[in-house]
């Protein structure tokens, strides 16, 4: 339990603010925010902000009793006295989720209070506030805290900043896709490429409190932005499209696939040659660098072809892909230079994975029913 | 090595554009580099010179050629919708052809003047609008490295309202898509077979050479004709 006295002078709603009550503190100039109480950790301090009732000048006291605040006022003017009390929303190290309403009131907040010790800088709640310039973005997918987002903070983080993503290899060596593949392809294309992608989607994200926390999944389709992509999203994509990559190719690869997949292949393209036909054709026509697709769509509830350009992947519509071909000229350069036909039946012949997109599509039909019930008539 | 490749482009291209000519249709051939491929050497090397001439601004021309005739076929016999989906080819192998056919005008050997900063009027233009050549060379590099997947950056000018403008194209898009009254004054492939044998993934480094084999006596003629 612990006491605090605060001292509030005004002439409109006000809030106290006051730091940790565990270190000293002066008395608070006072500012305006009107908001009902909010508890903001930030790293190890805790502060609550607690809007006053009267506008006259007043004297409040607030004692925090575990996860309740009580606040007594008296009004110096009439000698009335008020006292409210309010239940904190948490009292655990995770501090509290604030809803964005709340949010857009703090960032009306003219805020200039310091106390000794720890600065409880306007940067901070300002910080907070930029959340509202992505505020139409769906949340992530399970609560972030505030005090966690800004235990983040670069600036407040210990040096060694360690990744958000990281940077996986192939399932097989580099030399293990020769001859269709060079290892000189691939020290290149994931080496330096795949590598890059990564480094700069983590450095975009060291900057961005609101984006971490989502899933690369995730954040592919809210940085698509339905299509007004924003500028994180083509590197995070790119770092996601190659990872499929890799894992469409195995060496030994090639051949015809097996078991569901082929039948679903023949029920939806007629015949293995023609799906082959139409993927390498769809490879060649392509304008500009791009990636071809086999994906599973999940409305129609078949297999398709899809090309997209530089790095839009089937997963912002949707769809489930299975498998993937690299048509950016870097994937084939150094290998067949400028012969797109000769890359692509290579890949076809002897470079895709049709375990993976076997695999891929068992998984796949756990969301998306392909197969006919069989129900008995009579 | 020039005058080989050269006589057997004739003799392929003379039955086409004969059989072409007959029906009134003009097509286009691979036009002569004036200089030789490896002359640009260090700042391009020979092999992507001669893959980015031989292989890919033909292939460009070769499509070209290919759509227009069955534009020509579509549009003679009415046929509206196949006239319309043709579009897309013409705008890529077409603009591909144009764009290539620029570039070729835009490089030349540093014995023959390439890098040599502009005198006369584009060079006063540049040093008003940008401050200097090479706050524009900062801005036309940052531009072409922004550039996701595959493009092109130009430098232009805008002949109505005399202006310089730093514009960066998609995949084989001419400038005027970007605006009808651009002339292009300079431009810079950035498609990745433009440099990728040489420089791999590090577009900026290419960039940053290429303009010691920029052609600017060709950008100043332009902008002369443009802007008297």
């Amino acid at each position: 339990m612990d006491m605090d006295l605060s001292f509030g002078l005004g002439n409109g709603p006000m809030v106290l603010v006051r730091p940790n009550y565990k270190k000293k503190h002066d008395l608070l100039k006072s500012t305006r925010i009107t908001s009902t109480l909010i508890r903001i950790k930030p790293q190890s301090q805790r502060c609550i902000i607690v809007t006053t009732r009267t506008s006259k000048p007043h004297l409040g006291l607030v004692l925090e009793f575990y996860s309740i605040v009580f606040l007594f006022e008296v009004c110096l003017v009439d000698m009335s006295w008020s006292c409210s009390n309010y239940l904190c929303l948490s009292t655990s190290n995770t501090g509290s989720v604030i809803s964005y309403n709340e949010l857009t009131r703090l960032n009306s907040c003219k805020f200039a209070c310091v106390s000794e010790g720890q600065r409880w800088k306007r940067q901070d709640l300002n910080r907070a506030s930029n959340i509202l310039a992505y505020s139409s973005l769906k949340p992530p997918s399970f609560k972030i805290d505030i005090g966690q987002r800004r235990k983040d903070h670069p600036l407040k983080k210990p040096r060694n900043i360690s990744a958000y993503y990281s940077l996986k290899p192939p399932s097989y060596k580099f030399d293990a896709l020769e001859p269709y593949m060079s290892q000189r392809t691939l020290e290149v294309h994931w080496g330096e490429h795949h590598r890059g992608y990564v480094e700069t989607l983590n450095k975009y994200l060291a900057k961005d409190d609101i984006l971490y926390g989502y899933t690369l999944d995730e954040l592919i389709r809210v940085t698509y932005n339905n299509g007004n992509p924003l500028p994180e999203f083509n590197v995070a994509a790119q770092v996601w499209n190659h990872d499929f990559f890799w894992e469409s190719m195995q060496p030994g690869g090639g051949n015809l696939p097996i078991l569901g997949l082929l039948q679903q292949i023949e029920k939806d393209f007629g015949s293995f040659s023609n799906f082959r036909e139409e993927f390498i054709e769809s490879a060649l026509t392509l304008f500009g660098s791009g990636w071809v697709w086999l994906v599973l769509k999940r409305n129609e509830k078949r297999l398709a072809i899809a090309t997209t350009t530089n790095a839009v992947t089937p997963l912002v519509w949707d769809d489930i892909p299975l498998l993937s071909l690299d048509m950016w000229e870097h994937a084939y350069y150094l290998d067949y230079k400028n012969d797109k036909a000769w890359y692509a039946n290579v890949f076809m012949d002897h470079l895709v994975s049709w375990n993976a997109a076997l695999a891929r599509m068992a998984r796949a039909q756990a969301f998306v029913n392909l197969g006919e019930p069989k129900i008995p008539v009579a | 090595m020039a005058l080989r490749t050269f006589a057997t482009r004739k003799t392929l291209g003379l039955a086409s554009t004969f059989h072409q000519q007959l029906r009134g249709l003009q097509t286009f051939t691979l036009p002569d580099l004036p200089y030789d491929y490896g002359a640009l050497e260090p700042a391009i090397s020979g092999d992507i010179m001669k893959l980015h001439h031989q292989k890919h601004h033909q292939t460009y021309i070769t499509n070209y050629n290919k759509a227009l005739e069955q534009l020509d076929d579509a549009i003679a016999k009415g046929d509206a919708s196949t006239a319309v989906k043709l579009q897309s080819a013409i705008k890529f192998n077409g603009g591909g052809h144009v764009n290539h056919s620029i570039f070729w005008k835009n490089l030349t050997p540093t014995k023959e003047g390439g890098g040599e900063p502009p005198h006369g009027s584009l060079g006063w233009a540049i040093d008003q609008s940008y401050g200097s050549l090479e706050k524009l060379i900062a801005k036309m590099n940052a531009e072409g490295a922004a550039v996701q997947g595959s493009g092109w950056v130009w430098l232009a000018v805008d002949k109505e309202l005399k202006r310089l403008v730093v514009e960066t194209t998609a995949n084989q898009d001419p400038l005027v898509t970007k605006g009808p009254s651009l002339v292009p004054l300079i431009g810079i492939d950035v498609w990745e077979h433009a440099y990728y044998l040489q420089y791999k993934n590090v577009r900026p480094d290419y960039l940053k050479n290429i303009w010691k084999v920029i052609n600017w006596k060709y950008a100043s003629e332009i902008y002369e004709k443009e802007c008297p």
